[in-house]
């Protein structure tokens, strides 16, 4: 379970647990988090936790809800975020100590979960997400058909890395004839197409093991290191030579 | 029913990823009659592959069948939508009753996105978090809009799509087939233009692929349609390949308008 670790000039007050849907901040007695602070509006901002995600919404509050020094509306919360109210600093921490306690094997994390409405109400399981304006309302749908497992418990596994390849070295082509002689291609891109469509097409992608090179179309292969080759995909290494389309080139890693 | 073959190319790709033991996902394409289904089990044990491969089999088999008993032209827009939603309503109550009648298959369900295309047209069912993407022009849009937990977050405004990227709700549906006894399908048909390339695929793809790069991609290796799903299913993979990744790739060649001569057209007239 994540929870909130409230302080203010950097002494500790007190640990807030995030065991409800809805947590409310402000300084009216009424708010789950009171602050009693002329900064902090009466009703200032809340915390809407759904399984494992929790949402930020500040409530229109006259100063204002900073999360890492940024204002906010609305923020999905990241561990170790730090939420600043006036003074007073609100820290977002996700206990791992669940997914310790509890193992759970990887293939676990992100199997795909049904959320049932209620029970006789088939098909139309959507949340009532949609109704207020401030679009956070109640956002649990109801029970789930599996418990909650604390599969999704460690965030850094849900995040996929966009491009896995881009701890690759960049690398380049150097045109080594043609018009074009001595122009360089950076292979920045994870796939590069070079060629002439419809008469000869390679692809080169970038992939975390490496860079590679694959036909894509034309009668004729392009041929590496003087030799053809076939239709599979093909590591390159720094200063191969590549003749494609009349045109030889010359890959090489930078660094 | 005219044959399609000639006019759609139709290449599949399906890899169980590199977490997952096996591969829960199904999917079958068939350019003859113009239809494409893939379909991503869930549920425990092999249950989840139960699921997919019933609504995948029992879609393919039936829409085929009742194909065959039509005339050419016979099918428009309204009886395409009605056979996806006909069938994927019988798809439900087969998984939901194997669900309740075997104890190790209980709870088990499934997304599903059926496209079949007809008369220069496209209809398309979908349930769960299965897609249809369509390449045109050099641009790829998302066609279907997931039934989902975090999809309903960024249409409510709660969260943008950088957002929902970072999501670890990714894997909630708020509809599947085969959970509930009966299940609403939505279907929606869309016009088609030659050159148009369309994508099927499971959560394992869009999850782990950007948007960016299945356009990078699709429009790249478009010569070499099996390179290009190999493609996908490569990037998924070096991306981690948390879940069964499954796509196909429809490319239109040309029109297809039904073939109505002038008797028909009369006949249809008298009816």
């Amino acid at each position: 379970m994540a929870k909130l670790i409230l302080s203010l000039e950097g002494s500790v007050i007190r640990e807030v647990p995030l065991d409800k849907e809805r947590i409310t901040i402000g300084r009216r007695p009424q708010n789950d988090i009171q602050i009693e602070n002329l900064a902090v509006s009466g009703e200032h901002a809340c915390i809407v936790t759904i399984l494992n995600d929790s949402f930020l919404e500040d409530l229109g509050s006259t100063n204002g809800t900073l999360v890492n020094g940024n204002p906010i509306k609305k923020h999905i919360l990241q561990n170790n975020d730090v939420i600043e109210i006036g003074k007073y600093k609100l820290k977002y921490v996700v206990e791992l100590a669940t997914a310790a306690a509890a193992p759970v094997t990887q293939d676990d994390f992100e199997r795909t979960m049904v959320m049932k409405s209620s029970p006789g109400r088939p098909g139309a399981a959507a949340a009532p997400l949609t109704s207020p304006p401030a679009g956070m309302a109640r956002p649990a749908a109801g029970p789930l058909t599996s418990p909650p497992m604390p599969r999704a418990a460690v965030p850094a596994a849900a995040t996929p890395k966009p491009a896995a390849a881009d701890a690759q070295p960049l690398a380049a082509l150097q045109l080594l004839t043609g018009p074009n002689a001595g122009k360089e291609i950076e292979l920045v891109k994870n796939l590069t197409t070079l060629g002439k469509p419809g008469l000869q097409v390679a692809v080169i992608t970038r992939r975390p093991q490496g860079y590679f090179i694959t036909h894509v179309e034309g009668a004729s292969f392009p041929v590496l290191n003087g030799k053809a080759i076939d239709a599979q995909a093909h590591q390159l290494n720094d200063h191969d030579v590549i003749e494609l389309a009349g045109v030889k080139m010359e890959f090489f890693l930078k660094r | 029913m005219p044959n399609l073959s000639s006019v759609l190319e139709v290449v599949t790709a399906t890899h169980p990823g590199m977490v997952r033991s096996h591969n829960e996902d199904s999917l079958a394409a068939d350019a003859e009659i113009g239809l494409a289904v893939l379909a991503d089990g869930m549920g425990g044990y092999n249950a989840g592959e139960v699921a997919s491969g019933i609504a995948v089999e029992l879609i393919r088999t039936e829409i085929k069948k009742s194909l065959a008993n039509r005339k050419p032209g016979a099918l428009d827009g309204g009886d395409a939508e009605r056979l996806i939603e006909t069938h994927a309503a019988r798809a439900n109550t087969a998984i939901y009753r194997a669900s309740q009648s075997q104890p190790h298959y209980s709870g088990m369900g499934t997304t599903l996105v059926v496209a079949l295309w007809h008369d220069d047209r496209l209809s398309v069912g979908h349930i769960g978090d299965s897609r249809l993407y369509r390449l045109r022009d050099g641009a790829l849009e998302q066609i279907t809009r997931d039934h989902s937990l975090l999809q309903e977050q960024i249409d409510s405004g709660m969260i943008t799509r950088e957002q929902a990227r970072h999501s670890q709700n990714k894997n909630l549906v708020t509809r599947a087939v085969g959970i509930d006894p009966e299940v609403e399908t939505e279907v929606h048909t869309y016009s088609v233009q030659p050159g148009d390339l369309y994508l099927l695929c499971s959560d394992g793809l869009s999850d782990m692929v950007s948007d960016e790069d299945v356009q990078l991609t699709l429009t790249s290796l478009t010569a070499n349609l099996p390179l290009a799903a190999e493609q996908l299913v490569q990037l998924a993979n070096d991306n981690g390949g948390r879940d069964n990744i499954s796509v196909i790739l429809v490319r239109i060649a040309k029109r297809y308008p039904a073939r109505t001569s002038v008797l028909d057209r009369v006949k249809a007239w008298f009816k």
